[in-house]
């Protein structure tokens, strides 16, 4: 499980790639979280393109990064899911909070 | 319903192993032909009954979590995941939507996912004993060569 940071003109772009669950979860939890303390993004993305597998620990690790983002008035959208991850986000009801594209 | 063929696996309670026991289980239930759907939804549902017995039923200690898969003659893969941890004193609450004791870590989405992608769940605990979660899901029959 890897994240990539990329930031531009206020966008922070999180690339996730590899298995988000329970075992990732809080690794992958703390880097989102440095990155978002040092760009304090007004529009961040999350890449979800390389995201091969996602339970409900993701949901956990999405919520809490939307509820960061939303603290200092930013946006947060997830972008390129795959059919398993959003098979699980679309169970989980996250589409109501997040914007959810998915992989064409 | 007959039995065609049958796994059994177990470690320790280990979140390395969450990876390592939705992998098994989906290579097992390849025997079925199932769509790559499926197959996802195999993995997510076994990912949460294991973590559930690593987060919730050995939170301090290193337990035991035994996991056997089924394949019926009527295309349907049974799983049960055992433990012999702490148990579930109310299960009705606990498979509530965003009903969790983990904090901010846990969504409390981890039942409700169980649910929504098998057929069926039965969980069955006795407090200070443990735990053990049935699903079934049937897998659709695919004509071969279409």
């Amino acid at each position: 499980m890897r994240v990539e940071a990329a930031y531009a003109e206020g966008r922070l772009t999180l690339s996730l790639s590899g298995e988000l669950d329970h075992h990732a979860a809080r690794e992958i939890m703390r880097e989102i979280e440095e990155q978002l303390e040092l760009r304090l993004p007004g529009d961040c993305v999350l890449d979800l393109a390389g995201l091969t597998f996602m339970d409900s620990s993701g949901i956990a690790v999405l919520l809490k990064t939307y509820r960061r983002v939303c603290a200092f008035g930013g946006r947060l959208r997830a972008e390129h899911v795959r059919a398993q991850p959003l098979r699980v986000l679309r169970a989980a009801g996250i589409g109501r909070l997040i914007d959810v594209t998915a992989q064409s | 319903m007959t039995e065609v063929n049958s796994m059994k696996i177990e470690f320790p309670s280990r979140s390395a192993n969450e990876g390592f026991a939705r992998a098994t289980v989906a290579c097992f239930a390849a025997q079925l032909d199932p769509t790559l759907d499926e197959l996802g939804d195999i993995k997510t549902a076994v990912s949460e009954a294991v973590t559930n017995c690593i987060v919730h039923a050995y939170p301090d200690t290193l337990g035991r979590i035994r996991v056997r898969a089924k394949l019926l003659a009527d295309n349907t893969i049974e799983i049960a995941v055992q433990d012999w941890g702490r148990g579930i004193a109310d299960v009705e609450q606990a498979r509530t939507p965003l009903y969790t004791t983990g904090g901010e870590e846990r969504s409390g989405m981890g039942f409700t996912i169980m649910e929504s992608f098998m057929d069926k769940l039965r969980v069955r605990s006795t407090p200070g004993k443990g735990t053990t979660v049935v699903m079934r899901r049937r897998i659709s029959v695919r004509v071969r060569g279409a």
